[in-house]
């Protein structure tokens, strides 16, 4: 028999004609046809449908996919600096072993019992993941730090019973879209409105000024990050808690985790709610795939309640002395409760939280401040060595983290056109701001992280010296 | 058909919880140093960090070496059963994930490319992205999908932004603030919608097995916006009449969206644009052949008809020529639900299982799951105290059907979700019961696929057979379960007590303490 007529396939037991049969004679139908009886036949689609020809052999799919694949270059094989959101840091060999795990990679909703392992490793990043924010209660992860944030604000806004949220205007301009998803529309229910604060020209951080201005007895929350997408450390961070509490606000901060071993902790400065990335805690980019987000606050019931995740918590069984893991608070999820839940809920990236407590898991406390004082380190010598570029300016030299802000106006070149410079020396060059910050000029935000060393940071200083030469 | 149930047992490895593990000064990864000339040109990191800012004590992290956390994680992989037994979970078209397809994105190619890139470094992914939108289109007859959504419910909010979109793009928004859908659509749909801002109006079921076109026409108004419904629903039930409601709704100026939730045993023989819809969902961890993940990373594929597509999340991958770009897109698009284009890795997944399976071999796989779904009926209904929903529905469903054991709670106290406990302990994972609302007491959906063989599906049932005459020959035995896992029955009386819950070990902490 042709391959091509066989029916008999390597991901189906039971596409030979006697499974076929067998299951034909067992439910009393000559054809399988019979069985569609609810499907009118004016539903039945009015032509077959036409693909490609199937590639059934691994041998053929492998060799197909790798022809495809192989066009895209990586940022292995050249020198990246790009970030913005999707951070290109360190995945240690163990994360890849332990997500790429049959047990995990498969699970669906089994029983507390069958999930255990699981749901003990779920529960582990949520610990974890509050030893990093100093926060006492964390929920299972969301698709994103907008989504994340986004629903914070919704949290907020029920929290508060009011409608508007402070945020930084100079934020990222990809996650800002998705809050601005989340908060709706003012012709519908529920709607929230975002006020735009200034930052301090000066320094990037808030312009404290503006803040106060807009910060009224009408302010749900307060967002700012730090580090801001800029890179900015926000260094008044207490102050705008206090000052968000003073007029009944809450307070949402957004971090990066892999910050925290030489940042403060959120809790530890006033933050109501936390929210952020997950990416960078052993999660390749995946070309943006990669993304994850968490939210955590203090363990009090009024946020407890307004979770839209679900959450694991840990809990006693029937045997004395034995742990396990149920979830909590279910009833108020969009799968309890419907729309009257809150916000909703569905798949999210729980495998990365796997990865991502295998990675805090092997980081520990000396790791985290490990990888945030060589990150702190090599962008500040990177921002040091580019800022020394003719006609290349940094004017936030300090106070950054990871990302950092050159401005390219002197040099009578366009972003662009560096960029394409460089990626001819095999360099990706950093994040585009040009059109996102229009009011920063021809300005680039470069990320240097653990991976970069001086020899990698000192070509991309050799080379921009040269294609930004006149 | 009954055949000797296996003496399975879990891997029992009393595993510490992680933060219990290690011992002060282990470390499990390091660092290179920091090379002389960079310490000389910007001093010590912590003169870097403004004093205010910069973390003042350790992080409360366990500090084990690095084989110390392999073990422990593959000891936790090991305390979960996954797809290592069989699992027949209901609603989410338990298929194969082939390896091949893990290799593949692992590569380098994939897992460390940056979406920021420029694309002319990219034209690979953005092949496969393309390549995966004519497939869908071809399966759906919709003009255009996008990948960004993060799950199926994703995919349902991005729907409900979308409708945002295109009402206030006609100045309707004020005015169409209404979504309907139905008792036996996903919670995702009503939930989504609610979160949007649109009032939620479900229609509930009639002896047909799903709401009547009389109570849709009652529902619909100039206030409809939108229509949100699966089909078949989870009872395996197929409403007839999806093509008036379509009518009935855009006669009133509203969309309609199909969830394709249960795409399995459809897939091949109808076209979502072809009965009328304006968009559609299909969930390439399910009926595209990627993996569950316990919960993502997913994709919610939103398709959607010519019109509607100026309102797609950004950015876009166009064709132009043999060559790939990004189309940022103008001013009407309806936002973003996430960050990025999507999980990538998972979108090359579905492109490889859908060039592996073919017109043909999806063909095949529907009918399959079709097959095996009727066949499962036969023997299960043959087991004393399972009864099947809506029993006077005697066509036959569709790739699952809803059950109750109702009877047999009735009869022996046993419930389903006992049932469910004491049939892990042969190695067989937990059925799906249902989504809210339960619309037979006791409920259970199993749904069987294309990819179990018979003889597995056998000895599913043949579990569950000898379970049910436990629950009457020694229903304590099945009311204890599990006994065979890895733990045993949780203790959930406070799971929902402000005063005991903890997601964290500190909070488990001061909790135990107090």
């Amino acid at each position: 028999m042709l391959e091509q007529e066989s029916r008999v396939h390597p991901y189906m037991a039971n596409s030979t004609d006697a499974a076929r049969q067998r299951m034909l004679e067992v439910v009393g139908v000559g054809d399988v046809a019979e069985l569609f009886e609810q499907i009118p036949s004016n539903h039945l689609l009015s032509e077959e449908i036409q693909l490609e020809p199937a590639l059934r052999s691994e041998v053929a799919l492998r060799r197909h996919l790798m022809a495809l694949l192989g066009q895209n270059d990586t940022c292995e094989e050249n020198l990246s600096f790009l970030g913005a959101g999707c951070w290109q840091h360190h995945v240690p060999a163990i994360c890849d072993e332990v997500s790429s795990r049959s047990e995990f990679l498969t699970s669906v909703w089994g029983t507390p019992s069958s999930d255990h392992g699981r749901n003990q490793a779920w529960f582990e990043f949520a610990s974890q993941l509050g030893e990093l924010v100093s926060m006492d209660f964390v929920g299972l992860p969301l698709y994103s730090w907008g989504a994340a944030a986004g629903h914070a604000f919704r949290m907020a806004a029920r929290l508060t019973g009011r409608n508007r949220v402070l945020v930084p205007r100079a934020m990222d301009p990809e996650r800002l879209a998705v809050i601005r998803t989340y908060c709706g529309s003012p012709e519908l229910k529920g709607h929230i409105e975002l006020v735009g604060v200034d930052h301090d020209p000066a320094t990037g951080r808030y312009d404290m000024a503006d803040l106060r201005s807009k910060l009224t007895d009408e302010t749900a929350a307060v967002y700012l990050e730090t580090p801001g997408y800029l890179g900015i450390v926000e260094t008044d961070a207490a102050e705008i808690a206090s000052l968000a509490r003073t007029h009944g606000a809450e307070t949402i901060v957004g971090v990066d985790p892999i910050s925290l071993g030489v940042l403060a902790a959120p809790g530890d400065y006033g933050t109501d709610i936390a929210v952020g990335t997950t990416q960078p805690l052993g999660v390749h980019m995946n070309c943006g795939g990669g993304v994850g987000g968490f939210i955590a606050t203090r363990d009090e019931e009024k946020y407890a309640k307004q979770y839209p995740t679900l959450q694991v918590s840990i809990c006693d069984t029937v045997v004395p002395g034995e742990r396990g893991f149920g979830l909590t608070l279910f009833s108020q999820s969009s799968y309890g409760s419907r729309e009257l839940g809150n916000d909703w809920t569905g798949n999210s990236v729980y495998l990365w939280a796997i990865a991502n407590a295998t990675y805090m898991s092997l980081m520990g406390p000396a790791g985290f401040f490990d990888v945030g004082s060589t990150i702190l380190r090599r962008s500040h010598y990177a921002a040091t060595k580019i800022a020394e570029l003719s006609g290349v300016r940094v004017d936030w030299s300090s106070g950054f983290f990871k990302e950092f802000v050159v401005n390219f106006d002197g040099t009578d070149k366009t972003v662009n056109e560096i960029n394409e410079a460089l990626r001819q020396r095999r360099i990706f060059g950093g994040k585009d701001l040009s059109e996102s910050h229009v009011e920063l000029g021809q300005s680039a935000l470069f990320c240097v992280t653990e991976i970069h060393t001086a020899d990698d940071i000192d070509r991309l200083v050799d080379n921009l010296k040269e294609v930004t030469a006149r | 058909m009954s055949q000797p149930l296996k003496n399975y047992h879990s891997a029992v490895w009393d595993e510490p919880v992680v933060m219990e593990l290690g011992a002060p000064g282990r470390r499990g990864i390091l660092f290179p140093d920091t090379e002389e000339r960079i310490s000389d040109t910007v001093g010590e990191a912590q003169d870097l960090v403004a004093e205010a800012m910069r973390r003042q004590s350790p992080i409360g992290l366990p500090e084990m070496s690095e084989p110390e956390v392999l073990r422990h994680y593959l000891h936790l992989s090991q305390q979960t059963l996954g797809m290592m037994g069989i699992s027949l979970f209901g609603t989410c078209t338990m298929k194969y994930n082939p390896r091949l397809n893990e290799i593949m994105t692992m590569l380098p190619h994939i897992s460390e490319v940056h979406p920021h890139q420029s694309t002319a470094t990219l034209q690979g992914v953005l092949e496969v992205i393309h390549r995966l939108d004519l497939i869908l289109r071809e399966l759906s007859g919709m003009d255009r999908f996008v990948f960004q959504a993060g799950g199926g419910a994703d995919a349902s909010y991005l729907h409900a932004t979308i409708t945002r979109a295109y009402f206030e793009s006609r100045g309707e928004l004020g005015q169409r603030t209404e979504v309907i859908t139905t008792a036996q659509a996903h919670p995702c749909n009503p939930a989504t919608a609610a979160a949007a801002g649109f009032s939620v109006i479900t229609l509930p079921l009639e002896e047909a097995g799903y709401a009547s076109t009389d109570a849709l026409r009652a529902a619909v108004s100039d206030r409809t916006a939108s229509l949100m419904v699966n089909n078949p629903d989870d009872m395996g039930i197929y409403n007839p009449h999806i093509k008036e409601w379509v009518d009935v709704v855009h006669e009133a100026g509203g969309l309609c969206f199909y969830d394709h939730a249960n795409f399995n045993g459809v897939m091949s023989r109808i076209r979502a644009a072809e009965l009328g819809f304006d968009a559609c969902m299909f969930m390439l961890h399910k009926t595209f052949g990627g993996p569950k993940a316990g919960g993502g990373p997913a994709v919610g594929a939103y398709g959607c008809i010519a019109e509607l597509e100026r309102f797609l999340p950004r950015p876009l991958v166009v064709a132009d020529g043999d060559a790939f770009r990004l189309d940022e897109g103008g001013p009407d698009n309806s936002g973003r639900v996430r960050e990025f284009w999507g999980n990538v890795p998972l979108i090359v997944k579905s492109y490889s299982w859908s060039r592996a399976m073919g017109a043909a071999g999806i063909r095949e796989a529907a009918d399959l799951s079709m097959l095996a779904n009727n066949y499962m009926e036969k023997r299960l209904l043959e087991i004393p105290g399972i009864t099947k929903s809506l029993p006077h529905l005697v066509a036959h469903r569709m790739e699952m059907t809803r059950y109750s054991l109702g009877e047999l709670t009735n009869e022996t106290g046993v419930t389903a979700i006992n049932v469910q406990n004491r049939m892990v302990d042969f190695g067989v994972d937990a059925f799906w019961l249902s989504h809210e609302p339960w619309i037979v007491p006791e409920p259970f959906t199993p749904e069987a696929g294309e990819m179990w063989s018979l003889e597995d599906i056998d000895y599913w049932i043949d579990v569950l057979a000898h379970v049910c005459s436990e629950a009457r020959e020694q229903p304590e035995l099945v009311k204890t379960a599990p006994h065979n896992q890895a733990i045993h029955q949780i203790n959930d009386s406070y799971l929902n007590d402000p005063e005991r819950w903890a997601t964290t070990w500190r909070a488990f902490q001061r909790k135990q303490k107090a």
